[in-house]
């Protein structure tokens, strides 16, 4: 038995010492280094989204190479690189995979950190986030679905216009990297032959900056500790020198401006409602014979962002949202609507592993990035391997968002225009396999993001059509599985999705960079 | 000579639920073989929890139920080493709210259980015991689901070491324990934690546990003891106001509650066992309150029947 007590005991070590090995890497920090395989030099012409030309906002001529602020600023590359500590190294390693992609990550991570509703008053009211007090309590924002879809394209809209202008002026002033101007610099991340001035990376980030502070206040401290990590990641990579950094962060900062000018006037910040509304958005429900939605949280929550289908989106305008809002589900006292019930029945009583399973992987609930979020997490694991310039990976992000948020504009707007009850609140046994979202059920959300996406993706990269089709079905599909929609909901939402998705396909088609 | 095992069941009420099954065997060992099985049926419910260190009800919750019944069996190799194997089917749901409950079996349990020092001690016995423990998920349920999901599909190896000490017929045992957890998948790619994480691993921290009991036993066939257990999570993240509960959220849960074990009369080597629980500190966990009873048949094989 002595034995028995040794092998226990190393049983006991062993498993301590393999603990510590559990740490799981995320994928997002395994992407190699960006290497474009096109330079598309001249996206300078491209068409801008809210400039009115690529050289609206001026830039000033860089320093004289021969200058010598210039040369100071040579030596400053020499003295990063003359002793690169671990943590700079890391942060080479992270921003050297694409400046617009870890953008676009640092925004998912705040809609995932945001996405919490706000808990009731003690009164059973509940309180609403105000941007100009973000930290107290509510925080602001509830980066739920529509505000993300929405925060999603400012930031790559506003990314693409500024690197449009930055790749105009790198066109303009041709300025050579500084390890051309001098060789004991050392460019330590691959890097295009093109120019240096503005640097480009600087001015997507001064962008980023800008709109992510405007879309999430309360994390300036950490969204500007990201900013100098950008910034100096170029010159630490002997990419750039201070000053083509600076001016690149002014150019996205001034171009990003534009972008929370219209942000501020696009109507989304009125999407809450007022009680008035919400009460007029039942009567006109029971008006037409209906049964109107009813919150199935307990205290019942308003519902979520009501006029936000009122917003200005960017490839359809408000009379063409209207136009294009989809024919009634069925009426809640029709056999067709009993019909379809029963079928969310069937899926709400005999769930099996496999539609769980499809049901949780695109839920994109509470506390995750939404399913915009998701679909920038698809595009951009696909967009790493495909090798593009930052300017056309902010081009295509902002193709796809402009696309989704299009998308929930049209779905919120049809979701309040008809009020349709959920699946749960018609049937008390329709229980659901993931958490209920606190608004009405036609279309699917899930379905008219899924639809746009998917269709402007085909296009972007057409390889993997028929894999962000099924993604999209899938999605789709996942909401009738988890009992939160009927058929008509995610059928209509994709058809409207898909049209939404064309939109931008048309834009793409024109807009240079094809 | 032979004693008779007394086994008392502990169903972990992590978060809302029972995260793992774990069978918390007390001192006595069980005779060389001489075998033991039985069924507990146990009821574990809470309606308010703590959201990370805030207390809360949550009405979209309403009363978190958990109803179990589980087959255990032990069996005396020799008596000094024991081996114990339990699997429950489990049943959760929530009384308010539209999420569909959950059911299934949940874990596999096998426990070594070796008592390598018995003495006598002046007027008492005292003796030393180390268990192994390796649990694994019997089927594939879905985890990442709390507070309905039946389990964590974490497979655990656990170490613990006890110390008992008799004097008369009143006792005292005492026992601390280290849970190894490895990761788990869930069904998404990626999740957020107090980190975005693109992966469909998460790491399980690791559980660290302790238990105290006092009582009376006579002749191991008549056991009432009270018990104090503290498990702790060593890591993890907490819940933040309003967040639903995740895997590897930073639980930790404090309870006392009271044990018996009586022979049922004119059935020889038959017991009926019952435990409640009740919990008294806790952080992303319920409150929950657990009562548990079974019947268990102890059998011992003759050495001709071998």
């Amino acid at each position: 038995m002595k034995s028995f007590k040794n092998i226990f005991i190393a049983a006991i070590l062993s498993l301590i010492i393999y603990s510590c090995s559990k740490e799981v890497v995320s994928d997002h920090l395994k992407y190699q280094a960006l290497n474009p395989s096109k330079i598309d030099s001249g996206a300078g012409n491209w068409k801008t989204i809210l400039l009115t030309k690529p050289d609206e906002f001026a830039v000033a001529t860089p320093l004289a190479i021969s200058s010598a602020d210039y040369k100071l600023e040579l030596l400053e590359i020499k003295s990063w690189q003359e002793d690169i500590s671990k943590h700079e190294q890391a942060i080479m390693d992270y921003w050297s995979a694409g400046v617009v992609l870890r953008w676009n990550e640092i925004m998912r991570e705040l809609v995932a950190k945001y996405n919490l509703p706000p808990y009731q008053n003690s009164d059973g009211t509940y309180p609403i986030p105000n941007a100009g007090n973000p930290l107290a309590y509510p925080f602001f924002p509830f980066a739920n679905p529509p505000y993300a879809a929405r925060a999603y394209a400012y930031l790559s809209t506003a990314q693409y216009d500024a690197l449009v202008a930055a790749y105009h002026y790198k066109a303009l002033y041709k300025r050579p990297r500084p390890s051309v101007n001098d060789p004991s610099i050392k460019l330590l991340i691959p890097a295009t032959k093109d120019f240096a001035y503005p640097c480009e990376e600087a001015v997507a980030a001064g962008a980023s900056a800008a709109i992510l502070t405007l879309m999430f206040p309360g994390e300036q401290d950490f969204i500007q500790e990201k900013l100098t990590e950008c910034k100096n990641y170029r010159i630490i990579a002997g990419a750039n020198t201070r000053s083509e950094v600076e001016a690149g962060e002014d150019l996205g900062k001034t171009v990003a401006s534009k972008f929370i000018g219209r942000a501020r006037t696009d109507r989304a910040g009125k999407a809450v409602g007022t009680p008035t509304d919400w009460a007029n958005l039942v009567a006109s429900a029971v008006n037409r014979g209906e049964t109107p939605w009813i919150s199935q949280e307990s205290p019942a929550r308003p519902p979520m962002l009501p006029l936000f289908g009122k917003t200005m989106g960017f490839l359809l305008d408000t009379t063409e949202v209207v136009q294009g809002r989809p024919a009634p589900p069925p009426s809640t006292n029709s056999d067709a609507f009993k019909k379809e019930l029963e079928e969310v029945l069937f899926y709400s009583q005999n769930p099996t592993r496999e539609r769980m399973k499809i049901v949780h992987f695109w839920s994109d609930g509470v506390a995750t990035y939404t399913p915009p979020g998701h679909w920038n997490a698809i595009a951009c694991d696909d967009f790493v391997s495909l090798n593009f310039s930052e300017v056309r990976w902010a081009r295509n992000l902002a193709l796809l968002n402009m696309s989704m948020f299009d998308a929930a504009i049209c779905c919120w707007d049809a979701k309040y225009f008809y009020f349709n009850p959920r699946p749960s609140q018609m049937h008390p046994d329709c229980k659901t396999l993931t958490g209920l979202p606190n608004f009405p059920a036609f279309t699917s959300g899930h379905s008219t993001f899924s639809g746009a996406a998917a269709t402007i993706l085909a296009h972007i990269n057409p390889n993997q059509a028929s894999e962000y089709e099924n993604m999209a079905k899938e999605a789709s599909i996942s909401r009738l599985y988890g009992a939160l929609h009927y058929r008509s909901d995610i059928e209509v939402g994709m058809t409207m999705g898909n049209a939404i998705g064309q939109k931008a396909i048309d834009r793409a088609r024109i807009d240079g960079a094809e | 000579m032979s004693k008779i095992q007394n086994i008392f069941l502990y169903i972990f009420g992590l978060f809302a639920t029972t995260v793992s099954a774990q069978t918390d065997v007390d001192a006595i060992m069980m005779a060389k073989r001489n075998l033991c099985g039985g069924f507990l049926v146990g009821t574990n419910s809470w309606s308010n929890y703590w959201e990370g260190k805030n207390y809360r009800n949550n009405e979209n919750i309403g009363v978190l139920k958990s109803n179990s019944i589980m087959a255990m069996v032990n069996y005396g190799i020799t008596d000094k080493l024991n081996v114990i194997a339990s699997a429950p089917y489990i049943s959760n749901s929530a009384s308010k709210g539209t999420l569909r409950g959950q059911e299934g079996f949940q874990d596999l349990s096998l426990t070594v259980k070796y008592e390598f020092l018995s003495k006598k001690f002046r007027n008492s016995y005292i003796s030393l015991l180390a268990f192994g423990n390796f649990s694994t998920p019997l089927t594939d349920y879905v985890a990442d689901y709390l507070p309905l999901a039946i389990g964590n599909q974490s497979n655990t190896l656990s170490g613990k070491l006890m110390a008992d000490i008799q004097r008369g017929r009143w006792f005292a045992t005492a026992s601390a324990g280290y849970t190894y957890r490895n990761n788990v998948t869930i069904d998404r790619d990626a999740y957020y934690t107090t980190e975005m994480i693109y992966s469909n691993e998460v790491r399980m921290p690791n559980l660290m546990g302790f238990n105290a009991r006092i009582g009376y036993r006579k002749d191991a066939d008549l056991i009432v003891e009270a018990v104090f257990d503290q498990m702790n999570t060593l890591g993890g993240f907490d819940m933040r106001k309003n967040e639903m509960p995740f895997l590897s959220n930073n639980m930790d849960m404090g309870r006392i509650g009271l044990n018996f074990k009586l022979p049922i009369p004119k059935v020889n080597g038959l017991s009926l066992l019952g435990n409640t629980m009740y919990t008294i500190s806790g952080r992303n966990v319920g409150r929950s309150t657990l009562f548990m009873t079974g019947l268990v048949y102890q059998v011992e094989f003759s050495k001709k029947s071998k």
